[in-house]
């Protein structure tokens, strides 16, 4: 219950932010990319802040801790290679962030304010999300595939 | 640079910073919001109800703040249906591919010092300032 409660707080104060940083208004993502026009460097302050809290706080608990509060172990990505999914992912990826000026948090989060274009994008998103999950798991029934499942799905974040 | 918000966007930061460290400290996780997603079309026995509830807490938050602060959540550009719809599928696949977003890529990973993390951020950073000099340039702004 303890778990189920925190994580929706952990979604609802992520929520939150994004929309006080204005993350939810796709005008200032593009604004962040557009070195030719009425350039807005907001999403690097929004990192920046984000990051400021979170990298000290990781450093510290991977360090000292011996597990997190409520789970046996943490479950942290431990790949290191850098390989052409990773970076031909990541770009298709920019490809419909530029496109759209949503990324996933933001587009859910907005989703839920109400907004018809988060709607549509996310529906769409949902679609390449579970799509392609679906075809993962098709793809590993049929080989035998990874027995940790769970490691394969949370390759990174 | 009359939209700037650098206090606000500040505050938003540290905030998604306290989620995520939130996540980490208490359940073990990593605060990508791709990998939550993508997770839970994975069904692993155990592994689905906590992603649920983080995505709904979300959605919540978006319904509650925009009763009151509705401006937040406007578009703010041109964007057709079709191009919408192109944008969804190309990050919900892209970012299954790549193994995170900005979050969980260019928020947690960065805050890890992960060299995959910071690669992915530049590649996925990149291509969007291709394609919103695209739309914009080529374009004029409306696709």
């Amino acid at each position: 219950m303890k778990v189920k409660v925190g994580a929706f707080l952990g979604g609802l104060v992520f929520g939150i932010g994004l929309a006080v940083a204005g993350m939810t208004q796709p005008a200032k993502i593009i604004g962040f990319f557009d070195f030719f026009g009425n350039y807005d460097p907001s999403l690097a302050f929004v990192m920046g802040g984000a990051i400021l809290v979170y990298a000290p706080v990781y450093r510290w608990a991977v360090r000292t801790w011996q597990r997190p509060i409520w789970a046996p172990a943490f479950s942290l990505p431990t790949r290191k290679d850098i390989d052409a999914r990773l970076v031909m992912g990541s770009a298709i990826f920019g490809v419909g962030w530029g496109l759209g000026g949503y990324c996933p948090g933001p587009a859910l989060t907005s989703v839920g304010a109400g907004s018809q274009e988060a709607f549509t994008f996310g529906a769409a998103m949902l679609v390449g999300v579970g799509g392609y999950q679906l075809f993962v798991r098709l793809r590993e029934s049929r080989t035998g595939g990874p027995a940790d499942a769970q490691a394969a799905a949370m390759i990174d974040g | 640079m009359e939209s700037f918000t650098p206090i606000a966007s500040s505050i938003g930061g540290l905030l998604i910073g306290i989620a995520a460290a939130g996540l980490l400290l208490f359940h073990g996780r990593i605060a990508g919001i791709s990998g939550i997603a993508g997770g839970v079309f994975r069904r692993v026995p155990g592994d689905t109800s906590w992603r649920v509830m983080f995505l709904l807490g979300l959605l919540a938050a978006g319904f509650g703040w925009s009763y009151f602060f509705p401006q937040d959540y406007l578009v703010g550009i041109s964007r057709s249906t079709p191009a919408l719809v192109i944008a969804g599928l190309t990050v919900g696949i892209g970012t299954q591919i790549g193994g995170g977003c900005t979050s969980g890529h260019g928020v947690c990973g960065i805050g890890r010092l992960s060299k995959r993390s910071t690669v992915a951020t530049i590649s996925f950073m990149a291509t969007a300032a291709l394609t919103v000099f695209g739309a914009n340039e080529v374009f004029g702004g409306a696709v």
